[in-house]
């Protein structure tokens, strides 16, 4: 008895065996070996931040183009784009490593509540409701929408200024949080030499002395840092400056002219106040202007660049910039009465 | 309110009209209502926004240092879904600049300082009724256009552009909405009590612009006084028809209204002239008189202050542009203890960030509540007891539609039809969990809202 359902189980899996090999083999799907060793490659985090569908998307898109040119793998940087470039035999485009900037630096002391928001805690539903809590209605509104988009961990909602921070050694500039933030608060800047950085931290349009009033770290257009800057790398539109990161040559000097202290920087040594080394600090500051301070000799000199004057008149009134008057979208719901 | 109570309802009272899906009966609270309307004394700078409408901005054909008198034109139509905007005051232009508004953005307005109070020489200022008006539709429609007139009751709708239907739908009567659903306004009720006459002599017009013969004047069930008076009246205006409707919240939306008075309902996606109504507010259709038969633009509405702690609350007639500040400080002031300031009635208003903010053409209501009842309850987890959905008088799953925004499934929440919410927040009120769902379809709405219109591009 046990033999002939031996057999007959047997006889019955041997057809299924040859039927599924057959079906296998009409049907079989080529796909590309190379697209399994470039994901190999790739981090693996399936971020959209190259803009494509996960990695194995970015993968195949690598092996179609022709040449690497505008496909950045934001995560794995150059590092892993060579890679990329060696399994394919193309060459790796050079690119420019980022990182996220929050454009805001209105703490809860210098941008003072006004109302109290008890709805939703997402920034998307308040900003959708209303301008937010504070004066401001440009600023960072602190709910973290940018937190939860984060996939590496990268931005946290700072418990005491309430405002957004980068984590730069994890960030990725995979562009994540960028797209969740409902005010556009947060940019993808250069990362800079030795990850030093210039940036307007303020997002407020309104005129000067509204934006002051709402918060006293605001940028208030009053066009100090405009006249400062030798590289004509400051616009100002909408009495908001903003620092163009590719003609920047990190002098500093907007800085050091901003009366709200709107304008940060990121990374770099601290300065020493010593207005008698006037000279050396104009040689310091060529150096620095010609590209990044490699030795530490040039370092030293660079500290000794002056400060100057530095306590600030406040309330600049600036007239200069007219804001355009801008429309925007009125979503009134037909509403029932 | 459940489909059992609905039963009960509709059991223990006469069967009056109302819509069929959902909708809920929170506490009236109109403690206004009787008041007689009072007028406002005139403000020392008025904010006249240039968007007081759905659509593109008015644009200002005034400049800094203008004489303007009541009733000047100011700001030009900015499009065909616009309205043009004429000052409220006579006096100087002090600038045009940008204002706060209701939801705390700054948006473009123009300041006027008050002199005086010089009207136009074209605008007829006198009280007696005029019923007779020989002109022709397109005539009408151009006048109302002219005026500015905005649909009242707060969806701030060019009224002319209602009135003109797109081709292949044709009005066959007019509804007009004196429901005054929303809980604490009695601006429309005073407004029928004291300008009935008026009221329906704007409803003939409309008729008239439209080209149809009969009108219906819904109005709920708890203005009686109201009811029984424009029923006494329309007795000599023919064609007009005054209809009782049972009090639910929120039968004074567009949609609703139709339903409940014709027993129609409006597609998805549909504008509710393919039903062959034509709807407007009361306020409306006296800004239509006034603006037909007076040559009067609209420049002046009944706004009503209130709130259980409010002194002296009542119904007041304000020019366009003045601060909401004035109006409470003529209502007695803000009384201690209160939390929140709402533009408009409870369920649909905004809270404000600011009083500063100016009154515009379809703000009917200041409501200021104590800090105990604007107090939100800590959020629970959802326990599927679907009054909500019960809720819904739209007949969404609303529910469903907060977990789709939030876990951003875009493609869900449209295929459920969040883009045909109305916003009323019925299901926010009726939820035992506190769940904010209103919040969160608004946004889930907008969203989608942009989704589809990128696709359209």
């Amino acid at each position: 008895m046990i033999l002939i359902a031996v057999i007959t189980l047997g006889i019955i899996g041997a057809i299924g065996a040859v039927f599924l090999y057959a079906v296998s083999r009409k049907f079989e799907v080529y796909e590309d070996p190379r697209i399994g060793q470039v994901q190999e490659v790739l981090p693996g985090a399936n971020c959209g931040g190259c803009g494509y569908p996960g990695c194995s998307g970015f993968a195949a898109a690598c092996i179609k183009a022709d040449t690497l040119d505008g496909l950045l793998c934001s995560v794995g940087g150059d590092v892993v784009m060579a890679r990329v470039a060696t399994i394919l035999g193309k060459d790796a485009a050079k690119s420019e490593p980022k990182v996220a900037v929050v454009r805001c630096n209105g703490t809860c002391e210098a941008r003072p509540r006004t109302n109290v928001y008890d709805g939703t805690h997402r920034c998307s539903v308040e900003s959708a409701l209303y301008g937010g809590e504070t004066g401001c209605s440009y600023g960072c509104l602190g709910y973290g929408d940018c937190v939860e988009a984060c996939k590496f961990d990268a931005i946290h909602i700072n418990p005491v200024t309430m405002i957004a921070e980068v984590d730069e050694d994890k960030c990725t500039s995979c562009g994540a949080c960028v797209k969740a933030c409902p005010k556009g608060i947060i940019e993808l800047r250069k990362k800079g030499p030795k990850s030093r950085r210039i940036y307007v931290s303020c997002m407020n349009k309104d005129k000067g002395a509204i934006a002051r009033k709402a918060c006293a770290n605001a940028c208030i257009g009053c066009g100090k840092c405009l006249k400062e800057c030798q590289f004509e790398a400051i616009t100002i539109t909408s009495n908001l400056s903003y620092i163009d990161f590719n003609k920047c040559r990190m002098c500093r000097k907007c800085v050091a002219v901003c009366p709200t202290g709107a304008i940060h920087e990121l990374n770099f040594p601290p300065r020493k106040a010593e207005p008698a080394a006037a000279p050396e600090a104009k040689a310091a500051v060529k150096v620095e202007a010609q590209a990044a301070p490699a030795t530490k000799s040039v370092e030293a000199k660079t500290v000794a660049k002056t400060e100057p004057a530095a306590p600030v008149t406040p309330a600049e009134k600036p007239e200069a910039v007219k804001e355009a008057p801008k429309a925007a979208d009125n979503n009134n719901e037909i509403q029932p009465k | 309110m459940t489909i059992e109570n609905n039963r009960q309802l509709s059991k223990n009272t006469i069967m009056l009209k109302t819509f069929r899906i959902g909708g809920i009966h929170p506490p009236e609270n109109k403690l206004t209502a009787g008041k007689k309307i009072v007028d406002l004394a005139l403000p020392k700078q008025v904010i006249i926004p240039l968007g007081q409408h759905i659509g593109a901005p008015a644009q200002p054909i005034v400049n800094k240092g203008d004489t303007v008198k009541v009733g000047t034109l100011i700001a030009k139509a900015g499009g065909f879904v616009s309205a043009n905007i004429h000052s409220s005051v006579s006096g100087k232009v002090n600038k045009i600049d940008v204002a706060i508004d209701a939801s705390g953005y700054r948006k473009p307005a123009v300041f006027i300082d008050v002199i005086g109070d010089d009207w136009e020489d074209t605008i007829d200022r006198s009280d007696t009724l005029v019923k007779e008006c020989n002109l022709s539709s397109k005539e009408i429609i151009d006048k109302i256009a002219a005026a500015g007139v905005v649909g009242m009751g707060g969806a701030q709708f060019p009224t002319q552009v209602k009135l003109l239907p797109p081709p292949g739908n044709k009005a066959e009567l007019v509804i007009i909405n004196g429901v005054e659903c929303e809980p604490y306004l009695t601006a429309d009720h005073s407004l029928m009590l004291e300008k009935s006459e008026e009221i329906l002599v704007g409803v003939t017009i409309l008729m008239k612009a439209v080209n149809v013969k009969k009108a219906v004047i819904g109005i709920e069930n708890n203005k009686k006084d109201a009811i029984a008076k424009l029923t006494k009246l329309a007795a000599s205006y023919p064609g007009i028809e005054i209809q009782p409707l049972q009090m639910k919240y929120p039968q004074g939306g567009e949609k609703q209204l139709i339903d409940a008075i014709i027993r129609r309902q409006v597609k998805s996606g549909a504008l509710p002239i393919s039903t062959g109504a034509v709807v407007q507010n009361v306020g409306t259709c006296f800004a239509i008189y006034e603006a037909v038969i007076k040559n009067k633009p609209l420049i002046e509405r009944v706004v009503t202050v209130t709130g259980k702690a409010v002194k002296n609350a009542s119904n007041f007639r304000v020019r366009i542009g003045t601060q909401i500040s004035e109006l409470i400080e003529a209502a007695g002031g803000v009384p201690e203890n209160t939390g929140k300031i709402i533009s408009g009635g409870p369920m649909m208003g905004k809270a404000l960030v600011n009083t500063e903010v100016p009154i515009t053409k379809g703000g009917s209501g200041v409501l200021l509540i104590n800090k105990n009842e604007s107090k939100r309850q800590p959020m629970h987890e959802c326990i599927r007891c679907a009054k909500c959905v019960n809720a819904c008088p739209m007949g969404l799953n609303p529910t469903l539609l907060m977990n789709a925004t939030e876990f951003g499934n875009w493609e869900l929440a449209e295929k459920n039809f969040i883009t045909d919410c109305i916003e009323c927040g019925s299901c926010s009120y009726t939820c035992p969990a506190y769940r904010p769902l209103l919040d969160n379809i608004r946004y889930g709405k907008a969203k989608v809202s942009a989704i589809i219109r990128a696709r359209k591009k």
